[in-house]
């Protein structure tokens, strides 16, 4: 993680949101990332973010639940405790396909939710520089990062002639922390050199 | 965008030499079984006509059923293929005549050797047969008829019904919502419909009641969930098939994977009433109920039930887990097939253990029946497809179904 300058731009649209994704993209400026009130079906495809991961992470959850319920219903039931319930034999599979199922979602459904959390940088203490206030209430905001090849200036006139109803160029940490929220001497020692 | 489908040579050529097989076939039954002198052969005659006329009738009438649930949540996803759908509820009343002629023919007329129907022993019950006797106010002949009567009539008339809605809708005028709320309303009547017959009692009295003495109360869940998932994988290989034919130009990768969506969902689904069914019998271990699974699972037809698990379960889980199969089309039209042939078995051993004990075979007759079957819905599916517009141009959802996502 670091920190990073961006240009930031304000839409009231998502008619011109969309077209304004496009021309980022094809201009070849980093887009950092897009903020928006609510979930922008198609948004994905055109900021050209990659189809998530999350479900191979969740299928070998499951796996290790479906495994581990299995292992060890096992060994208790035919090595450590055998006991005979109603005549059934030691090893009596479908009595134990119920509590390997609920193991199974209970191990998927856990480690995806704290893996979709990490992902996303959300959990409880956990603090991201909000680009601007209103981006969960009423604007789609759109970041952009700069680097020495992309002058502010140009990039905010840029972003005007997109339909940006405000633009401004932030210093910020562009991940996310774990504590205190600020960390001014940082952005003065950027500002400063 | 191509509107209309022309029936190709090719397909109309196929499906009638599928049903030439299956002609040949019922010839060939009724010229060594139906006229056999051992029992079993005569059952087996009928039990096989049995099994494809109702495995038929049920996943057509599926096509209904999604029609219906679909108007009802006010989906527009399905309505970039919604005349697939329609074209097949509207051959409903088709399988459904085959299955009832078979169905009467079997109850009224079917006997072995001695004077027992070994299809549905509840017709010819032993004097002594108290488990019997005690089902009879509901297990008659009159309560058979008059279900499969209402249950193959409303099938029927709700599947014309709704095919004519949709394209009476074609000529409404431009954003009139009155024949949308018609089929709203409609679909709501004909849910309660499906749910007292598919769901409850047709299943019963078709299916369960050849092991009349034993009982299972997810039966007919059961049942729907098997006729369901190959219902949408029927939908799914047509809709494939149109859009090779360069039809259907709406239908994007998005409509496949929400029918991708449903054939995995719904095989997990019968899995999960196939297994409880299963479980809480072997748990129990009550010898009234045992007697099912002792033929299915230990007797004769233990590859049939482990054949079962695999292909209805293991395959699907496995092969359409991850998204980019179900937006395969190779992928999601070889699992629709394999579905549909391993919920065909599923029907197989649900049938034919009651009238053919250890004396079942898969061969020339079984599959030239189902081969004549499968020429029929060829058929008659691609006529209605014919007659219409494939695109239902002036329905209100044309415009969201278009920009849809999965």
């Amino acid at each position: 993680m670091a920190i990073k300058k961006f240009a930031v731009a304000a839409y009231d649209d998502e008619a011109v949101l969309f077209p304004a994704v496009k021309k980022v993209r094809k201009s070849g400026y980093k887009l950092h990332d897009v903020y928006t009130p609510f979930a922008v079906h198609g948004l994905d495809v055109e900021m050209g973010l990659k189809e998530t991961d999350l479900h191979i992470a969740g299928f070998i959850y499951g796996i290790c639940g479906t495994s581990t319920a299995v292992g060890f219903i096992s060994w208790i039931f035919t090595s450590d405790w055998p006991i005979v319930y109603g005549g059934k034999p030691h090893f009596a599979l479908p009595a134990w396909v119920p509590i390997t199922f609920e193991l199974t979602v209970l191990f998927a459904a856990v480690g995806m939710t704290l893996t979709f959390c990490y992902l996303n940088q959300v959990m409880p203490g956990v603090k991201k520089h909000v680009f601007h206030p209103r981006q969960s209430d009423d604007l789609f905001v759109m970041a952009i990062e700069l680097n020495e090849h992309t002058p502010e200036a140009e990039v905010i006139k840029f972003l005007k002639s997109t339909g940006a109803k405000e633009t401004s160029v932030q210093t910020a940490e562009e991940g996310w922390w774990y504590g205190r929220w600020d960390k001014p001497e940082a952005y003065e020692a950027l500002n400063a050199g | 965008m191509n509107d209309r489908f022309e029936i190709p040579a090719r397909l109309r050529n196929t499906s009638l030499a599928l049903i030439a097989v299956g002609v040949l076939a019922l010839i060939g039954g009724i010229a060594s079984l139906l006229t056999s002198h051992v029992d079993t052969e005569r059952a087996r005659f009928w039990s096989v006509l049995l099994h494809d006329s109702v495995f038929f009738t049920l996943i057509t009438a599926v096509s209904i059923f999604i029609q219906a649930a679909v108007s009802l949540a006010q989906g527009a996803w399905i309505v970039a293929f919604r005349r697939v759908p329609e074209a097949i509820g509207a051959n409903v009343w088709i399988f459904g005549s085959i299955a009832t002629v078979v169905l009467f023919a079997i109850v009224f007329t079917f006997k072995d050797s001695h004077g027992v129907n070994t299809i549905f022993p509840w017709v010819t019950p032993a004097a002594d047969d108290h488990i019997i006797h005690g089902k009879s106010a509901f297990l008659n002949k009159g309560m058979f008829v008059g279900f499969t009567l209402a249950a193959v009539g409303l099938w029927s008339y709700f599947g014309i019904k709704f095919r004519a809605m949709s394209i009476a809708q074609e000529s409404a005028p431009k954003n009139d919502t009155k024949i949308y709320w018609k089929v709203f309303r409609m679909s709501g009547v004909f849910l309660l419909v499906y749910a007292l017959t598919q769901m409850s009692t047709i299943p019963w009295l078709w299916v369960m009641s050849i092991d009349a003495h034993w009982f299972s109360t997810l039966f007919s869940w059961y049942t729907f969930a098997s006729a369901f998932v190959s219902g949408m994988s029927l939908i799914l290989l047509w809709v494939v098939y149109l859009k090779n034919q360069g039809n259907l130009g709406l239908v994007t990768t998005e409509h496949m994977h929400d029918l991708g969506k449903f054939m995995f969902a719904f095989s997990v689904f019968w899995t999960y009433l196939w297994f409880s069914q299963y479980m809480l019998i072997w748990y129990a271990n009550v010898p009234e109920e045992t007697v099912y699974f002792k033929m299915r699972q230990q007797g004769p037809y233990s590859i049939i039930f482990y054949a079962n698990f695999i292909i209805n379960f293991v395959m699907p889980i496995l092969i359409l887990m991850a998204r980019p199969s179900k937006r395969n089309y190779f992928t999601v039209t070889f699992m629709a097939m394999v579905i549909i042939f391993g919920h065909w078995l599923d029907y197989y051993q649900m049938i034919m253990p009651g009238p053919l004990g250890g004396n079942w075979h898969i061969n020339w007759y079984e599959i030239g029946i189902f081969m004549g079957f499968l020429g029929l819905l060829i058929f008659t599916v691609s006529r209605t497809l014919s007659k219409a517009s494939l695109v239902p141009h002036n329905n209100i959802l044309l415009k969201e179904t278009a920009i849809h996502i999965a």
